[in-house]
């Protein structure tokens, strides 16, 4: 089931990094400490997370631990289908 | 308005007519134990400050840092430095510890009170720039209880208490730093007289009561924390703090607001976006709230509708002014925004106790409806920058009488109803979420990348806000990919000030001169 983390990526590459090498966009690569991905760019990524897989993201869910890389954001996912 | 009073006697004649009565709640928040204080309690974690801070050396007209969460026991540091006779200096804890050690190395604090987790990076960051200063070390913030232990660690067996510094007008209450076109932040110096004149002014207007829940949305390093703090404090009312996390959490935001009944909410306008973008709003009982204030950026007429449709009780103001004014204009949004209005709300007229002038280019004054540059005097304007004189001298214009008139670089107009309307800046300057961002403190920050040959930034206007685009030339065979740059911003600038988007060029357009040339990048952008 590697489908979740390439569609969450190619989501990011579209949304937040128009341009980048998709190569250099890895499932470790730290997000959220990393720049990528500030607290409005977090929100809309949650948005897409709800509608694309029909799940629920709490609050307390919506944060650097759960969403800092591709990886665990797949995970997130996961836990809720 | 009252009379002279130092800042810290607002709380401490609180703490006498309502002891008992709750001061300050901080709501537990993703990774802390909150609390809440009563005056009686809120005014002795204070003085106990006061005295270890005296105890370190500090004596009036010194300053003091501050370098932790926001937390109540960060509202205990502000009026403990003010009793002690000294300005505070608020750093954002969120903000690289390399500009946190600039600044606080910049204005000399005699003590940071300090927690632990910045401690190891601040000294860091502070070892070459010179000594470092003393410190009150707090091993984590929250509910007042991180700084009653370390004080209770530090306390002589016999705590030497003497009354609270007799401040005067002109003494500093607090440096706030803002974006420095250089690349160096830099510090406006506010009075207590400043920040009083402002305070009071406050509560001709909004009529604050005991029975008042204030918000307290900004971080204490910006300067829209003055109201929040200041004026409930003031009327023996509550103040309501919303921590770093929570505070961008529209979800969290909007339970907060319900739950605490808030009765005054302030905040900068974006904040309110995306409340009511993902706040859940229609949902929620805000019944309590009666005042709805924003001010740090132009709201989109198209989001402040939206707004006022979900929570349409309150009555929401517009409050412009830098931080070296305080609020200088306010205006009421009119109850029904109708539904074909774009164009945003005027920043209204000029507050009561200050005076204004529009200004052309060789500061003489326009005619009454064309546009200029405002300017302010009175109470509410800064002394000036720290330690920067001649950036002092050119941002006042003085009068034949000799009145020091600050230049708020804001061109602006005004409308038949006597409003101003804001128009736009003289120079490189932009709000972004109700931060000021000097585009010369980002291109300062991006030419300290290695590979990074040449870099200009411009601010393109959208619905969403200012969004900021780099342009960079590189070192050959040097090019950094996005998700580099992103990172080395991030570690490098305050997050407001990262850019949202990055192009790579062979060499940036120049003007005859071999200037950048800023006109065609915006045009490309």
């Amino acid at each position: 089931m590697d489908h979740i983390e390439e569609s969450v990526k190619a989501y990011i590459l579209k949304e937040f990094l128009p341009g980048e090498d998709p190569a250099e966009l890895t499932d470790g690569t730290p997000l959220v400490t990393g720049g990528i991905l500030d607290s409005l760019a977090t929100l809309k990524l949650v948005s897409f997370l709800e509608e694309q897989y029909g799940i629920a993201v709490q609050a307390h869910e919506a944060d650097v631990e759960h969403l800092d890389t591709i990886r665990d954001i797949a995970a997130l996912v996961r836990s809720k289908l | 308005m009252t009379s002279f009073l130092p800042l810290h006697e607002l709380l401490d004649r609180t703490a006498r007519r309502t002891p008992d009565a709750v001061a300050v709640e901080e709501p537990d928040g993703p990774q802390t134990t909150g609390g809440a204080l009563t005056y009686r309690e809120l005014a002795h974690l204070s003085d106990r400050l006061r005295d270890r801070l005296r105890q370190l050396g500090v004596k009036r007209g010194d300053r003091v840092g501050l370098y932790m969460r926001k937390s109540i026991d960060g509202i205990a540091t502000i009026f403990g430095a003010l009793k002690a006779g000294a300005a505070y200096v608020p750093v954002d804890p969120q903000a690289p510890a390399a500009r946190n050690a600039y600044i606080l190395n910049d204005c000399s604090v005699r003590v940071v009170v300090l927690e632990r987790r910045f401690e190891a990076k601040w000294r860091e960051a502070l070892e070459p720039l010179g000594p470092i200063p003393e410190t009150v070390l707090v091993d984590s913030a929250g509910g007042g209880r991180g700084l009653a232990a370390a004080l209770d660690q530090s306390e002589a067996p016999r705590r030497v208490t003497a009354p609270s510094a007799a401040s005067g007008p002109d003494d500093l209450a607090y440096i706030l730093y803002t974006s420095g076109s250089t690349g160096k932040p830099k510090g406006v110096m506010l009075s207590h007289e400043n920040a009083l004149s402002y305070v009071d002014w406050c509560s001709e207007v909004f009529a604050p009561t005991d029975r008042d829940r204030f918000s307290s949305h900004a971080p204490f390093h910006f300067d829209l924390s003055i109201l929040d703090i200041y004026v409930p404090l003031k009327h023996g009312a509550t103040l309501v703090l919303v921590g770093e996390e929570t505070g961008k959490e529209p979800a969290r935001l909007a339970d907060l607001l319900a739950e605490r009944r808030l009765t005054v909410w302030y905040s900068a306008p974006s904040i309110l976006s995306l409340l009511a973008q993902y706040g859940d709003l229609e949902k929620r009982d805000l019944s309590s709230l009666r005042l709805v204030l924003f001010a740090g950026e132009v709201f989109p007429v198209k989001h402040l509708r939206a707004v006022k449709s979900l929570v349409p009780r309150p009555r929401y103001f517009n409050l412009y002014g830098p931080t070296e004014t305080n609020v200088c204009t306010y205006f009421e949004v009119p109850p029904t925004v109708p539904p074909e209005r774009t164009e945003p709300y005027p920043i209204g007229k000029t507050c009561e106790q200050l005076q204004s002038r529009v200004v052309d280019a060789d500061g003489r004054d326009v005619a009454a409806d064309d546009e200029g540059e405002l300017c302010i005097a009175g109470p509410n304007v800064m002394q000036g920058y720290w330690n920067l004189p001649d950036q002092t001298a050119r941002c006042f214009l003085v009068d034949d009488a000799g009145r020091r008139w600050y230049r708020t670089g804001d061109v602006v107009r005004k409308d038949p109803a006597g409003d101003f309307v804001f128009l736009g800046r003289r120079d490189r300057m932009v709000k972004r979420r109700g931060y000021r961002v000097e585009l010369g403190e980002i291109e300062a920050g991006l030419y300290r990348h290695p590979a990074i040959r040449e870099a200009a930034v411009v601010a393109i206007p959208s619905e969403e806000g200012v969004r900021i685009r780099a342009f960079l030339s590189c070192r050959e065979g040097q090019k950094p990919s996005l998700i580099q740059l992103k990172r080395f911003c991030a570690e490098n600038l305050p997050l407001y000030m990262v850019p949202d988007t990055f192009d790579v060029v062979d060499t940036l357009p120049k003007t005859s001169t071999d200037k950048v040339d800023y006109q065609r990048l915006k045009e490309r952008a």
